[in-house]
């Protein structure tokens, strides 16, 4: 399949006057701060920062579910903010912090510790999952969702004229909305509201 | 996915110059649909022109008292800006009417406005499709067509714009600007993306090489109220079928302005001029505001399977005026 979506005619005027294509690198080296330790990888272009973190740091704990996008099984943050980590190249985060699931326990060392995020508790306890696969990208998500809505976020259910600027306060509805980037195939959906009402009345923005 | 080059673009002019000189290059923002698309075999650049790390990622203030949003600045930021709460609410709605927060968090400003249709056919490279590889024919006409346009397609092309951004740029009379191999220039967002035709290859005006660097928003005006609303089959995370950008002015019962866009219904956000003109001047009731609906969809043609657009589209906009008039 050759074609592109390019208007071919003009791309080849345009570029009639100059040099041919050159041959391309197709890896690189990049650093990914993942948990708070610095990786130096080589690696191809296509590597995803989800198989970068599955394939070449042992850390599956985020899940490939679509791979499109669509399903948030492969939820991480990163410099602080979720993302779909299959969509990001890791040639273009170089450099980038990356939290996944691995990482927000603490222990002595400040990774894969004791000590569970209160976020990781309140599904415990709420029992906010059946068969656990899309638990790390939930997680993941939560945790962004805690931290969007204390820096002011709105989102598609904030009525307009809450004022701009402050925290969000994160009713049932808002958890809901904000949440809706992560399936749930076991339809755990009730508790997992419930469990992120319960790490925001645990102040867990701040953890 | 195809093996493919990169380069971190270090300015706009850098960009602009490597996307001049590698001929099916593309620029690289948040990439969450060239990067889906790269997956499923639909774009096959062989270079990646990294534009991510420009400092195009502000939304500065103009001195007319309009706002200038840097092509990098993120979904998520742009909807939880105040001036853009404030001032464009229909704009922050619209933004947040769309994907999910992962996605927002990641797409660009500029990115956005470039999404492609998602139409089945044009994302599946087994079909033919003549966005995707022109000459091959559009079976979306005689086949699954139920999410795609109703106004302003051709025989080539039935596919939909699907940013609802977009939309409410339209309603707001945005301007996009552009930095290319011949310079730098301006285009109205309502010309920025064009009906398919029989060139339904092209999504937008935008020339080869051409980067997208900012949008700018004219002051908006202070009496008037705004807002975004959009028709989905889910409550969330789902693609329009039909949106409806608007902005309204009310003065003694009777429209001073009124601008319209529709989402969903067309290969481009759908500024409904002839409705305004049944607007302006019009008093703010219910049978107006049908009436300017029916003005501008008199010209839609649905296809067989989604001719509920055209209903769906005016009780949008009836209902949308409805609660704009009944802010003051």
């Amino acid at each position: 399949m050759e074609s592109t979506n390019q208007p071919a005619a003009a791309d080849a005027q345009a570029t009639a006057h100059r040099q041919p294509p050159l041959a391309y690198d197709a890896r690189s080296e990049l650093v990914l701060h993942v948990n708070g330790t610095p990786y130096t990888l080589t690696l191809d272009h296509r590597t995803t920062v989800l198989d970068a973190l599955r394939e070449h740091l042992g850390l599956t704990g985020a899940k490939k579910g679509c791979d499109h996008g669509q399903c948030g099984a492969c939820t991480v943050l990163v410099d602080g903010r979720r993302a779909n980590s299959c969509l990001l190249l890791a040639v273009a985060q170089d450099g980038r912090r990356i939290t996944t699931i691995e990482g927000l326990a603490h222990g002595n060392d400040g990774a894969d510790g004791e000590r569970l995020h209160p976020l990781q508790e309140a599904f415990l306890e709420r029992d906010a999952l059946q068969c656990g696969y899309c638990t790390p990208g939930q997680i993941c998500s939560a945790v962004g969702v805690l931290t969007e809505a204390a820096d002011g976020f709105p989102s598609h259910v904030t009525p307009y004229t809450a004022a701009s600027g402050a925290p969000m306060e994160l009713t049932p509805d808002e958890i809901r909305e904000r949440m809706s980037g992560n399936l749930c195939r076991c339809g755990a959906y009730p508790r997992i509201v419930e469990a992120v009402g319960d790490a925001r009345d645990a102040g867990g923005a701040e953890s | 996915m195809k093996p493919f080059g990169y380069l971190r673009a270090g300015s706009v002019e850098e960009a602009v110059r490597a996307g001049a000189d590698h001929p099916g290059a593309r620029y690289l923002g948040g990439g969450t649909n060239l990067v889906d698309l790269m997956k499923l075999g639909v774009e096959q650049p062989p270079l990646l022109i990294d534009v991510g790390r420009l400092p195009l990622d502000r939304i500065e203030e103009r001195p007319d008292g309009g706002l200038r949003i840097g092509a990098l600045v993120r979904n998520s930021e742009l909807a939880a800006a105040a001036p853009v709460r404030d001032r464009y609410p229909a704009l922050s709605q619209a933004v947040l009417a769309g994907a999910s927060g992962q996605l927002r968090n990641t797409a660009t400003t500029g990115g956005n406005l470039l999404q492609r249709t998602r139409c089945t056919y044009f994302q599946d490279t087994s079909k033919p499709c003549n966005k995707r590889e022109p000459g091959t024919g559009c079976p979306a006409r005689e086949g699954a067509h139920r999410d795609l346009a109703v106004i302003g397609h051709s025989e080539h092309c039935v596919a939909t714009q699907p940013s609802d951004m977009a939309v409410a740029l339209a309603a707001l009379d945005a301007t996009v600007h552009l930095h290319g191999p011949e310079g730098e220039r301006e285009v109205p967002v309502t010309e920025f993306h064009r009906l398919p035709g029989d060139r339904p290859e092209r999504d937008t005006v935008l020339r080869p090489g051409e980067l997208i660097t900012a949008i700018e928003l004219p002051p908006a005006r202070a009496a008037a109220h705004s807002c975004f609303r959009k028709a989905r089959d889910r409550a969330s995370f789902a693609f329009a079928l039909v949106s409806v950008a608007a902005v309204l002015e009310v003065r003694d019962g009777a429209i001073q302005y009124a601008a319209l866009a529709f989402g969903g219904l067309a290969h481009r956000p759908w500024r409904a001029r002839a409705a305004e003109e049944v607007l302006v001047g019009a008093p703010a009731t219910q049978g107006t505001f049908g009436r300017a609906a029916d003005a501008e969809l008199t010209a839609a043609r649905p296809l067989p399977e989604n001719g509920f657009k055209v209903p769906l589209a005016r009780n949008l906009t009836v209902g949308v005026l409805a609660d704009l008039a009944a802010r003051d």
